[in-house]
């Protein structure tokens, strides 16, 4: 049953503060963070929300983002609800205990407001940030609205403490894209949600009563063991993640899926962009159907684990898979999203030509002239019969 | 009234067949303090010997929760760990930090600080055994002036930092220093801090037989040397109140301490101070240092 619409709170709501209403309502043991442009507004809320006596967690205003992760892994340890939050040269600063978080399996929500790494300093969207950490074991979500932000904030908590999974969980939204602008947000009743998300039930913490070493000291007898029970967890996400939507759709009648679909199904040519950059494609799909071009999108939400057969499925006899994505992996076969895009798609009986557009680094706008600019070259390639290994678009040469 | 060896628990919470080395006094302070503590305690332990010696997988050589973190991450760990203890309504367990001078002085001391500055509710200790032992004895801010490393081969030029003082700029509700040499003093000062609610910061001297290289049975020895050569200060800081500790009150006046040879020619790492001769004037500055480390203990807490 869907909740009723009179018990729905209805908001104009930024990205970041959807996220903080989502951290309120979550009922966290423990938040820890350090200001970085543009995730602030999360944590000056949630301090907003511990000012008005809503909260009952305990904030800790740490002194840098590896101490803000370091603090969520202690707190985590003790079996606490946890959430941080950070972006671009913080999350970096995390990177170290990114690790120790994932590998620790301890289940973090990690907030992201995504922002390009320095330098030159810039404070702007790209997803950077985000393909830098991609191989550190946390779970990705993208988001394409301040709806999905706060969604799926409350479903990372379901995901990353699920038993079969005890994974942190990053939730990227488009710094200042997302992050800055309101949008229409529809809030569940804090009961709801409360219901929702449950209480966390930790698998053994640290607890004087049972002792019990974390994080210990594993060389080359051990470590590969532990290594590999990590990777069946962040495989047993897909399963969990379609239960968890499918329980949180019973309630908002609202679910993403791993990746979004639209008009794909007879499309010729297929783009596939990640959050914010899906709803811009989305609109040029539609102005470029009905000038009777076939153009469809995937917009992908879960970057880790990366649906690889999902994607292959869904770009089906497409002709052409246009990636558009807003990083790069410099020297690299392909930059990230067309890398696993390409190896998603190398064992379709027929491959489509493959075309990788790097676009809006460091907050450059990414309208809809933009993949305007890259499905004419698409098209122009197909006919060629080649394509360059990827381009830059948007940007002066 | 200190207390006696026989009031002590009898139970061990260091456990055999760890993997410490032989004469390491780091085990003589992890036994006294966990006997003071009694299990009632969650141990955050960042990259250092400690690390090594109690969590080699799939063993546990300590019979308390532990928490092994990285190098630059024990103290905010522990914040997280208090953080969430208090949001479960438990405010009984100790949360410890066991971390090198690596960890302290140098990589872990932004961590450290705010911590401090937090008021975290937590004990910080740091086991000094002045080098980088775990990775083979590199320098550390902690290494004392002229002591050879695997990284100052003819003797590091600097002084060590007074860790000390940073940590009382920050105002703990209790601070004390440590010796290994004196077990029962180090285990009354655990008993202490158990309680005094707020950030707690313990510094334990703490020789090194690999480090310093000594013969194993000499650690004690050692420790014993540092204080009455007036090397290292015995002394505790509860609030404003400084307690020059009984041990070191002797040793205020220069007259009265062991000449510093005795100290040094024990140990390896200060060998070339005396071949072919001794060094008089690198003695000198060693001398020169130790007395100005009294001088500003106790100008500033007194």
């Amino acid at each position: 049953m869907t909740i009723s619409k009179d018990k729905i709170k209805i908001e104009g709501l930024t990205g970041d503060s959807a996220i903080a209403h989502a951290l309120r309502q979550a009922n966290l043991d423990v938040l820890a963070a350090y200001p970085i442009t543009p995730q602030t507004i999360i944590v000056e809320d949630y301090q907003r929300f511990a000012a008005d006596g809503e909260i009952n967690a305990a904030v800790i205003p740490v002194e840098s983002e590896h101490s803000a992760m370091s603090a969520c892994v202690g707190a985590s340890a003790v079996g606490g609800r946890v959430a941080t939050a950070s972006a671009s040269a913080g999350l970096a600063l995390m990177w170290e205990i990114l690790y120790v978080a994932a590998s620790m399996r301890m289940p973090i929500v990690f907030t992201v407001a995504n922002r390009a790494l320095s330098g030159p300093i810039n404070i702007h969207n790209d997803h950077s940030d985000g393909m830098g950490m991609r191989d550190s074991g946390f779970i990705q979500l993208y988001c394409q609205s301040c709806q999905e932000a706060y969604d799926t904030t409350l479903m990372a908590f379901r995901l990353a403490e699920h038993h079969d999974i005890l994974l942190p969980v990053m939730v990227g939204i488009d710094g200042f894209i997302l992050s800055h602008n309101v949008e229409r947000v529809e809030m569940l009743p804090d009961d709801e949600v409360e219901k929702f998300v449950g209480v966390r039930a930790p698998v053994d913490p640290l607890d004087p009563n049972n002792p019990l070493t974390m994080g210990p000291l594993a060389l080359t007898d051990y470590y590969f063991e532990f290594k590999e029970q990590q990777d069946r967890a962040i495989n047993r996400v897909p399963k969990v993640y379609k239960e968890v939507e499918a329980e949180f759709e019973k309630i908002t009648g609202r679910k993403y899926g791993q990746f979004e679909t639209y008009k794909t199904e007879d499309a010729d040519i297929i783009i596939i962009a990640m959050s914010t950059m899906g709803g811009t494609a989305k609109v040029v799909a539609d102005v470029l159907r009905e000038k009777g071009e076939k153009v469809g999108v995937i917009r992908l939400k879960m970057f880790r684990p990366f649906p690889a057969e999902g994607i292959a499925k869904a770009v089906g006899n497409a002709k052409a898979v246009a990636i558009f994505e807003k990083a790069m992996s410099f020297g690299a076969a392909a930059h990230p999203l067309a890398m696993e895009v390409r190896t998603a798609l190398y064992e379709s009986k027929e491959r489509p030509m493959i075309l990788d557009f790097v676009v809006g680094l460091g907050g450059r706008d990414v309208p809809p002239t933009t993949f305007v600019e890259g499905i004419e070259k698409t098209k122009e390639y197909l006919k060629a019969g080649k394509a360059p290994k990827y381009e830059t678009l948007g940007v002066r040469k | 009234m200190m207390v006696a060896t026989k009031d002590m628990p009898l139970k061990e919470y260091v456990l055999k067949g760890n993997a410490a080395c032989a004469g390491c006094q780091d085990m003589v302070a992890l036994r006294h303090a966990h006997k003071a503590l009694e299990g009632d305690v969650i141990q955050v332990v960042p990259a250092c010997c400690t690390s090594v010696v109690q969590s080699l997988w799939p063993k546990s050589g300590l019979a308390i929760p532990v928490l092994n973190t990285a190098f630059p991450a024990a103290a905010a760990t522990a914040s997280g760990v208090r953080a969430a203890l208090k949001a479960k309504g438990n405010d009984h367990t100790m949360v410890m930090v066991w971390a090198g001078d690596g960890g302290t002085f140098d990589i872990g001391l932004q961590a450290l600080s705010g911590a401090l500055e937090r008021r975290t509710d937590f004990l910080y200790i740091c086991y000094n055994n002045q080098v980088y032992s775990n990775t083979g004895t590199q320098r550390s801010s902690a290494t004392p002036l002229h002591a050879k490393t695997t990284t100052t081969w003819f003797g590091k030029a600097e002084t060590e930092k007074m860790l000390d003082l940073i940590v009382a700029a920050h105002e703990p509700v209790y601070q004390f220093t440590a010796n290994t040499s004196y077990p029962r003093d180090f285990y009354d000062k655990i008993m202490k801090a158990k309680e005094h609610p707020g950030p707690k910061f313990g510094h334990i001297f703490l020789p090194c037989p690999q480090a310093w290289n000594y013969p194993v049975e000499k650690g004690v020895e050692i420790g014993k040397l540092a204080v009455e050569t007036g090397y290292w200060i015995q002394w505790e800081r509860i609030g404003e109140e400084f307690i020059l500790g009984r041990q070191s009150k002797r040793f205020l006046d220069p007259e009265k301490r062991k000449p510093i040879d005795e100290y040094l020619k024990m140990q390896g790492r200060f060998s070339h101070l005396y071949k072919p001769t001794r060094d008089d004037k690198k003695i000198a500055e060693i001398e020169a240092f130790i007395q100005h480390r009294w001088d500003v203990v106790m100008r500033t807490f007194t």
